[in-house]
């Protein structure tokens, strides 16, 4: 197919059309799905919060079964599919394969998505995303399951032949960047969650419509698991190569180290889909050892290489800001930092939530003995909330403030409020995975519509103090709300109505990357090699929350009824 | 460079080497969470 | 040299790691490898581990040794809707059903003394959720778990059912009493 190829003049990015195109579709629809998920948390949120309780039980489910799968399916997927193509054909200068695959894998998704959507706002299919059987859901909340995950894969399958374009075609010599490296690691993943997925939702498909008399429970929920939470694994490798992305743009950081950072998601294609196994702790059917090894991602090395994204993320930006001549002190180069840049901002709060929330919450909550006391608690939304939305969402909603200007060649609208959106969407939700977490400790159920058993032949009398909790995540999530809902207005406000700007030079040929001139990679080392004492200091304080958090757990653990 | 990569080590090649990754990325997970999981099931006893 | 293009230095495998890298990757791992020997250490130390031990049953058969355990033991009945208490033989086995949308029947422990309890669900999934003690067990149709506890402290305790199983979900709870 014809194709051209532009080369932004901000940002230098070149883009080919098909992909542009490709790009700016996927991001549309994600933020359409954003915007329904949102308000469907806002039904949830005020249905769970005690002083207002705001929907009745059969719409909290259905809404809250929306919310799952718009949320973490929808939005999230498409937004991915346009990171794929952006790390690919773009980052790579060249022509992104088979385009019109491409659009098929995108019209499948939203098709799919579409489907799911109508099935469950029918009211026959509140399941919640998780769909255990032998709960059922109407047939087609199936199908467009496995239609967006067919688009999806499709979407994969483009960006591994991409790969395989640009090395013929030599656009890039040598090792494909970092960030190009990290959405391989997320491809990676995707295909190993999507064969999951297909193999545990096409046989619900048929059970649902009555061709399968039945389907294990323990089985569907092992096999489900393969794709529900490894489909947040994709997430997590996403959003880490955004970290190394912003930085880059932004103030110019280099990888400490291409060796230690490549490696770390080495560790992640190999382990971090086993912690698949995290929600299934509490499970009858699986053995401690199966439990033990897999939620520990083969021995904890998945989590390492997190720590080490964790270490290598904040030295690049420190790197980068100490040879701007940002030397004084420890944090000099932190105080400095571009705070009022949106995309900056809401990379560097993406990072902090991920690590000392979400990242803690989730290693603690995935020990094999502590997730009985959380298991299914409000814990595990507290913890996948600084993990999901903190992380991978704020990224997303960061890097758009780069793609804005460059992708849909528009100025962003109300640079104030631009700056602001980051920090009230950051720090609102991290309070609010707090609280969560909060009543979770005290053993408030996730995926409930009354905490005080109306209706139930006895009484239980929560803590006050998990009522006070629940009352401030309604608080702040509703803060969340505005902060994600002006986000979504910022957007689209820019792409109707923000002051369009040049496209830059077209041309029919992709202009390869500049092979680094051996006099060059001679010079100055590939990777920066400054000293990085404030992230050791950042590092530090990470490690002793970590510690003394997982022991703290350990000691209540210790306190409650004997098992064995 | 394409005339000579007997100097590139082998981590880095195997690194570079992205269909290889994604075999080793599907299997690894493949046997360890989804084989060994279906065989644990597999091997529940019936209730007597 | 920047991380949106490729490295710069051709043999970039070969380049040497900074001394405070490779101490955080040291410290990663060690603190890896401790909370993996935690779990391990538990199991042979700790008293508070998930019981390994689960059957494939079925609702009928899981029903039928659930009535036979409570036809035997039940010491009263309570509430309008006549739910049996049953206590559990010291060291015995005490069977709790689930399905919707409640907890069967009321189980009565003594403290210190551990029970056999086995677990299954007649419909969907539950979530069995120890409250206030907070011990959460997930609870399967067509398996039977069969969970060592041993009570350390007395009172009424509430089983609330904390895995989505319908529209009834929020009134689906049990009780059980420690003398
Ligand atoms: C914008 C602010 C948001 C608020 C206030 C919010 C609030 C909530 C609350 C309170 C729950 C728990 C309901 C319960 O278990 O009873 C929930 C569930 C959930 N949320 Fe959010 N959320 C927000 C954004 C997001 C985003 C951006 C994502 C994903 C990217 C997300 C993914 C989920 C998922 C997957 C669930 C679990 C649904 C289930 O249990 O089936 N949420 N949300
Ligand atoms: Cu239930
Ligand atoms: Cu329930």
């Amino acid at each position: 197919m014809a194709t051209t190829y532009r080369t932004c003049p901000a940002s230098g990015l070149q883009f080919e059309a098909h992909a542009e195109k490709l790009m700016k579709w996927n991001a549309v629809v994600a933020v359409l799905w954003l915007l329904v998920g949102g308000i469907g948390a806002l039904g949830v949120i005020m249905t769970r919060w005690p002083a207002f309780k705001l929907l009745p039980a059969d719409q909290f489910y259905t809404i809250l079964t929306a919310h799952g799968v718009d949320m973490l399916l929808l939005w999230i997927l498409h937004f991915e599919m346009a990171v794929l193509y952006f790390a690919s054909s773009t980052l790579l200068r060249c022509r992104l394969a088979t385009p019109k695959m491409g659009w098929l894998g995108f019209w499948l998704m939203v098709i799919g998505g579409i489907m799911t959507n109508v099935a469950i706002f029918q009211g026959e299919s509140s399941v919640m995303f998780t769909s255990y059987v032998p709960m059922q859901a109407a047939p087609h909340f199936y199908l467009g399951l496995i239609l967006v995950a067919v688009g999806s894969l499709i979407g994969c399958g483009i960006f591994m032949g991409t790969l395989v374009v640009a090395k013929k075609d030599k656009t890039y010599t040598g090792s494909i960047p970092m960030v190009t490296f990290g959405a391989l690691t997320a491809t990676i993943i995707a295909v190993f969650t999507i064969l999951s997925g297909a193999g545990i939702l096409i046989p619900t498909f048929l059970w649902s419509v009555g061709l399968i008399k039945e389907i294990d429970a323990q089985l569907y929920r092992m096999v489900w698991w393969a794709l529900g939470h490894s489909s947040q694994q994709i997430n997590v490798a996403a959003h880490v190569s955004i970290w190394y992305l912003i930085p880059a743009i932004v103030i110019g950081a280099k990888p400490l180290s291409e060796k230690v950072s490549r490696g770390a998601f080495l560790l992640y294609i190999l382990f971090l889909q086993l912690a698949s196994a995290h929600h299934l702790l509490s499970d009858p059917g699986m053995s401690a050892e199966w439990k033990v090894l897999n939620t520990s991602y083969f021995m904890y090395f998945a989590v390492m290489a997190s720590m080490i994204h964790g270490f290598t993320v904040p030295g690049a930006v420190e790197a980068a800001m100490r040879r701007k001549g940002f030397n004084n002190g420890l944090f000099e180069w932190l105080r400095k930092a571009p705070w009022g840049n949106p995309a900056f901002a809401g990379m560097f709060i993406s990072l902090v939530s991920f690590g000392f929330l979400g990242g803690i919450s989730g290693v603690v909550l995935g020990t094999e003995q502590i997730n009985m006391l959380m298991h299914n608690t409000y814990y595990v939304p507290g913890h996948f909330h600084t993990t999901v939305v903190t992380g991978t969402t704020l990224a997303f909603m960061a890097v758009t403030y780069l793609l804005v200007p460059t992708l849909f060649r528009r100025k962003m609208i109300w640079p104030k409020l631009c700056q602001i959106q980051p920090y009230l969407f950051g720090i609102a939700m991290s309070i609010t995975g707090l609280v969560m977490m909060g009543a979770g400790t005290l053993g408030v159920s996730r995926r409930h519509w009354d905490m005080a058993f109306s209706g139930a032949p006895f009484q239980y009398e929560w803590p006050g103090a998990a009522y006070l909790m629940m009352g401030m995540t309604g608080f702040f999530g509703v803060i969340t709300i505005i902060g994600g809902a002006l986000w979504i207005v910022l957007v689209v406000g820019s792409l109707l109505f923000g002051e369009k700007l040049d496209g830059g030079v077209v041309s029919d040929k992709p202009t390869p990357i500049p092979a680094a001139t051996p006099a060059a990679s001679a010079s100055h080392h590939g990777s920066d090699h400054v000293a990085v004492p404030g992230t050791v200091v950042l590092a530090m304080a990470l490690l002793v929350a970590f510690v003394l958090y997982y022991y703290v757990n350990w000691k209540y653990l210790s306190e409650v009824w004997l098992l064995s | 460079m394409a005339e000579n990569d007997s100097d590139i080590p082998f981590m880095q090649k195997l690194l570079d080497n992205h269909f290889l990754l994604l075999v080793i990325g599907v299997v690894s997970p493949g046997v360890i969470y989804i084989l060994w999981g279906i065989i644990d099931i597999m091997n529940t006893p019936l209730a007597k | 040299m920047s991380s949106i293009l490729p490295p710069s230095n051709r043999l970039w495998w070969k380049e040497s790691i900074d001394k405070t890298e490779w101490t955080w990757i040291g410290i990663a791992f060690v603190w890896g490898m401790i909370m993996f020997v935690m779990m391990i250490y538990w199991h042979i130390y700790g008293k508070q581990n998930l019981s390994n031990e689960a059957y494939k049953t079925t609702p009928e058969m899981f029903a039928a040794k659930a009535e036979k355990f409570i036809a035997e033991n039940t010491i009263r009945k309570e509430t309008d809707q006549e739910i049996p208490v049953v206590k559990v033989p010291a060291g015995g086995d005490g069977y709790l059903i689930a399905r919707l949308w409640n907890w069967y029947p009321i189980l009565e422990l003594e403290k210190g003394k551990e029970y056999k309890i086995h677990l299954s669900s007649m419909d969907y999934n539950h979530g069995f959720s120890l409250q206030p003690v907070n011990i959460n067990i997930q609870v399967i149709p067509g398996y039977e778990h069969v969970v060592k506890m041993t009570p350390t402290s007395t009172g009424t305790f509430a089983i609330v059912c904390n895995e989505f199983c319908g529209i009834g979900h929020h009134t689906m709870l049990g009780r059980i009493y420690v003398k």
